[in-house]
């Protein structure tokens, strides 16, 4: 027997009903994530590529089809798969502390800031414990939200374009830190983005969506271990296969 | 600078009094010898303390009813949409309106300030507090549920304290009126307090000296108010809500 998919999307469909008309989001998905697998969902603005974490998420209830995960279908929003938006979603009102403790209530009070030390410092905010969200920079507030995340122990993580308001320094140092946590702690991660680069440098597997009504376009493997060399001949070979896969010309 | 403001406004006041040898309006020194007098006869601070007191407990209430009131109407948006035309409508009519009606239920008794206070204080607190509400960024209500929140903890938790540096906002506001309100209040409903010290001045013996005396601690103490008011939302769980971001 072979083992389920974590995640397994089927013949999903998304429509939105504007005045009169309806629009196609997405068509007909099928898409199989493996436990411990980051996969990147790489397509043009706008595609409906946020719509599909949403659904997978269970904020969003989709048009036709399923998504099973763990062989179960997704009913709503649970704490074992947890969202992380661009920085914005830390809460102000909390400090470090406050936020990654937030999904904690259940535990008792020891265990509680045990898990807070522990994963404050697994992202690198030591000494912040208790700085507020406007104190601290944009690459330390997505830290934040991806510990407060952590701190529950989810098996997957549906990322939007995490680091899409960050400048492109801190957002390559936030692609090695995601991939030294992600060592750190195996979980399956969807990581939705618009960056080419970026789904080349992080996902084990790339999928590629058209334009709206959004399908997958293609799946590209990204056989290159980690660290990976961005000069290396495979990794220009792959970032070229998805630029034209996606529709764009190798020079400007 | 603000201390300099202050005195150049009390010189032009005693140039405009002797220049125009009125002998109605009172000089700045008149009126610091007339709060000696209040002072002296032990009523100043009585009356202080009585405004301050009736402003308190019409407030309290206001806080107390008007934040669940718009904490749910700014969760329920078919509440809102049903209350709002009233609320709208309630909310234009200055408290000193229902005057005679607080005086028909209420009669001459401390409840009728206090219930002006209240209908004052009541409508920016439940405006400001299901405004707030309403503006929480989707973003916040999504990671809570994300983490398993139950609505009530949801309410607690997220919904709350994203919205409390309106809600602040709002009472503050609500403070203004109040004070504004309760000085009104006193000049028809009760016989003591600062509005009730500006009116019966003027009614026994036109001393005028008294009225500006009463008018100066009444705005002394509405800036005192709105300075603590303030200071709440330096507090720092609620600064992100008053300062735009830099980041």
């Amino acid at each position: 027997m072979t083992p389920s998919p974590k995640v397994n999307i089927r013949s999903l469909s998304m429509l939105f009903p504007t005045d009169g008309s309806v629009i196609e989001v997405l068509s007909s998905i099928d898409l199989e994530v493996e436990d411990g697998e980051l996969v990147c969902i790489l397509g043009p603005s706008g595609c409906g590529k946020s719509t599909l974490l949403n659904v997978v998420g269970g904020f969003l209830k989709a048009s036709a089809g399923t998504v099973l995960i763990d062989g179960q279908e997704v009913a709503g929003p649970d704490p074992r798969r947890i969202f992380v938006f661009q920085e914005r979603g830390v809460f102000p009102w909390l400090t470090v502390e406050g936020n990654v403790g937030f999904g904690l209530f259940r535990l008792d009070a020891r265990e509680r800031a045990e898990r807070i030390a522990h994963y404050v410092k697994l992202v690198g905010l030591s000494g912040f414990e208790n700085a507020y969200p406007q104190e601290l920079s944009g690459g330390m507030k997505q830290r934040l939200e991806v510990a407060r995340a952590l701190a529950v122990n989810p098996d997957v993580l549906f990322l939007d374009e995490p680091f899409g308001a960050l400048d492109s320094i801190t957002r390559l140092i936030m692609r090695s830190e995601l991939l030294r946590i992600r060592r750190a702690e195996k979980k399956t991660v969807l990581f939705v983005t618009h960056d080419i680069d970026e789904s080349v440098q992080l996902a084990d597997r790339v999928v590629v969506m058209s334009t709206r009504p959004a399908t997958i376009r293609r799946i590209v493997d990204i056989d290159m271990p980690h660290p990976r060399d961005l000069s290396a001949p495979r990794y220009i070979e792959l970032r070229d296969l998805l630029l034209e896969e996606i529709g764009l010309a190798h020079k400007i | 600078m603000p201390v300099g403001a202050a005195a150049l406004a009390v010189l032009l006041w005693a140039l405009a009094v002797r220049l125009t040898h009125t002998t109605v309006f009172p000089s700045p020194l008149k009126v610091v010898s007339g709060l000696q007098e209040l002072a002296g006869r032990g009523v100043l601070w009585r009356y202080v303390g009585d405004s301050l007191r009736r402003v308190a407990s019409g407030y309290f209430l206001a806080l107390v009813l008007g934040i669940p009131t718009g904490l749910a109407l700014g969760w329920h948006p078919n509440l809102a949409s049903a209350f709002n035309p009233v609320i709208q409508m309630a909310r234009p009519i200055s408290p000193l309106a229902w005057m005679p009606l607080a005086i028909l239920w209420f009669g001459v008794s401390e409840a009728a300030p206090g219930f002006l206070i209240f209908l004052g204080a009541f409508f920016p607190i439940v405006v400001a507090a299901s405004n707030g509400v309403r503006s929480v960024p989707a973003m916040y209500l999504q990671a809570g549920r994300n983490f398993g929140l139950s609505t009530p903890r949801l309410l607690a938790r997220v919904v709350f304290p994203a919205a409390l540096p309106q809600i602040l906002v709002g009472l503050r506001i609500a403070l203004g009126i109040a004070w504004l309100v309760v000085v009104a209040a006193e000049m028809i409903a009760v016989d003591s307090g600062l509005g009730y010290l500006i009116i019966d001045s003027r009614n026994a013996g036109k001393r005028y000296d008294l009225v500006v005396a009463g008018m100066l601690l009444i705005g002394a103490i509405g800036l005192v108010l709105d300075l603590l008011a303030r200071r709440l939302e330096k507090l720092r769980s609620v600064r992100w809500g008053f300062q735009a971001e830099t980041a």
